[in-house]
């Protein structure tokens, strides 16, 4: 195995085909896991979401109904896609499109263990941001193609809401890169190894930036439009919100995105604040150093991806303008006054020379 | 080579949607190829060793101003003969445009043929080993801080002035008060009554 790998990188040195094939190699290798995991969290949010509200949930396709994502996906291939008549047709293809590539972009800079990076670059964070930013394109194209009211109303929710939540997660962020020193991903990782009282490898047990922390995990709620903040989708008020015209697998790739969207989020907010690839603490008490560090990560997603869930199954939906008040009049500020707490204390202490 | 493959097809992708933003008939395909436009400028960026700007110009660009655009956009009523017919009515500016663009291109043109800009006239030569990050803000908060700050007082001002002009006292409007809302006790909202047979409730 670490000889085929040998001769790939050699080849991938060598010449520009190599390195176009090496590539390929390594993207698949992150993207079919993600889409994987995609279907069997999909299971998953079922299976809490279910359990909250004291039913069983999917159980007849597989063991414990495992594969019930796998048999939807089945169907959904199966399905007609139908084109409304009214609607711009390229566009109305384009935009399901746009939000599956969008939501797989990102994995591009997401370390998984020391050096397990596809693209270790110097600006991963405003990377992600600058990614995170164009979701919002598939959601308003389709909304606008779909030539019907309620998608779009969706579309011009969606649009204000990820504008306004991107705003202050950019500031949340600037306190992280500001501690960490560094924009790359996994110089920020390796940035929290002890740094809880020495003990801990997380920034969220620094008092400074837990409060951010917080913020971050909520806001994140808000930009992949997951309840309580789903009004781009509001069954009451919008039908099925930008999704209303969609079919078979374009309306597949939309539900894919969202999920392998969510799974980012959970991975940044394991990533910025709770110690990535590293083990909770820092003792050796028991080897867990040992544990390869795409187990913590996983571990660390999955906790997340529990509190998503368990918020979805228990928060009633916000109204949109009680949205718009949280995004501007709460977060933007506290996360602006927090930028300068932040900046103004290690100016005090790191870098008073 | 693979550079070279990378530049000629950003640069390709970037003319072409450049030109089709201004010749396609519907507004929101303009500004559908004037996003691809900035994705591939940022590109070009990115070839150039400048990440950190390429970084900003698809958050800023494509990311906020591009999305509120395109929020304008898309809610226009478009009626595609008055789109024609505006053509012509337009033509003289358009052509006196084109003209002004020719006449820099020459000038260009000439420039370059005479020779190129010495790199190292540059006002602030930048150490390579340096990431472009700390690069810039070595220089953005030393020698351009006076800059920096007038610009960021003027977007203050310009911000400010938006809000002014377009905020007005709006009547009969019913805010939430959520701490009032909180505040309020069964006390204050319920009454116990025992009104006697065929007296009712005074409310």
């Amino acid at each position: 195995m670490t000889g085929l790998i040998e001769w790939f990188q050699a080849w991938a040195d060598a010449s520009a085909i190599g390195w176009l094939t090496w590539n390929l190699i390594l993207i698949l290798l992150i993207a079919l896991p993600v889409m994987l995991a995609v279907a069997l969290i999909i299971y998953a949010d079922r299976k809490i979401w279910a359990a909250m509200a004291l039913r069983r949930g999917p159980n007849v396709v597989g063991p414990f109904g495992i594969l019930q994502s796998f048999a939807d996906g089945l169907k959904v291939f199966l399905q007609e896609t139908i084109i409304p008549s009214g609607a711009n047709k390229g566009l109305f293809l384009l935009a399901p499109i746009i939000t599956f590539t969008v939501a797989l972009l990102a994995w591009a800079v997401i370390p998984f263990d020391v050096g397990v990076v596809l693209a270790d670059i110097n600006v991963g964070l405003l990377y992600v941001l600058a990614i995170s930013s164009l979701g919002v394109y598939g959601v308003v194209i389709a909304g606008w193609a779909s030539n019907s009211k309620y998608p779009f109303f969706s579309a011009l929710r969606a649009a204000a809401q990820m504008i306004s939540y991107e705003v202050s997660i950019g500031f949340i962020l600037i306190c992280v890169v500001l501690w960490a020193g560094t924009f790359n991903l996994s110089g920020i990782v390796e940035g929290q190894l002890g740094h809880g009282f020495g003990i801990v490898n997380a920034y969220a047990f620094n008092l400074l930036l837990f409060p951010m922390a917080v913020m971050f995990l909520i806001s994140s709620m808000a930009e992949t439009a997951r309840a309580p903040f789903d009004l781009t989708e509001a069954e009451s008020e919008l039908v099925a919100g930008y999704q209303t015209e969609y079919s078979s697998m374009a309306f597949a790739l939309f539900w894919l995105g969202e999920y392998a969207n969510v799974i980012l989020m959970c991975a940044l907010n394991a990533i910025l604040f709770w110690g990535g690839y590293l083990p909770p603490l820092n003792i050796d008490l028991i080897p867990w150093f040992d544990i390869p560090g795409i187990i913590w990560l996983f571990a660390k997603i999955l906790v997340f991806f529990f509190i998503f869930s368990w918020v979805k199954a228990t928060v009633p939906r916000y109204r949109y303008d009680q949205l718009m008040r949280l995004g501007w009049k709460v977060f933007l500020p506290i996360s602006l006054l927090w930028v300068a707490v932040v900046s103004g204390y290690l100016m005090l202490t790191r870098y008073s020379a | 080579m693979i550079q070279t493959i990378a530049f000629y097809m950003f640069a390709v992708v970037l003319i072409t949607s450049g030109a089709l933003t201004i010749l396609s008939r519907n507004p929101v395909h303009s500004v559908l190829w004037l996003i691809l436009a900035f994705f591939n400028a940022a590109g070009l960026m990115l070839l150039l060793g400048a990440e950190f700007i390429a970084m900003l110009l698809v958050i800023v660009y494509v990311g906020a101003v591009a999305v509120l655009f395109l929020f304008v956009v898309m809610m226009l009523d478009i009626d595609f003969a008055e789109l024609r017919a505006g053509f012509v009515r337009y033509l003289p500016v358009g052509v006196l445009l084109a003209v002004v663009l020719a006449a820099q291109l020459v000038f260009a043109l000439g420039a370059w043929y005479v020779g190129g800009v010495q790199l190292a006239g540059r006002l602030a030569p930048v150490d390579p080993s340096v990431s472009n990050i700390q690069a810039v803000g070595e220089l953005l908060y030393t020698r351009y801080a006076f800059l920096f700050e007038a610009a960021g007082i003027i977007l203050l001002v310009a911000m400010i002035g938006a809000i002014v002009l377009t905020n007005r006292p709006r009547t009969g409007v019913r805010r939430q008060d959520v701490s009032a809302q909180n505040g309020r006790r069964p006390e204050d909202a319920t009454r116990l009554a025992k009104p006697g047979v065929g007296e009712g409730v005074e409310l």
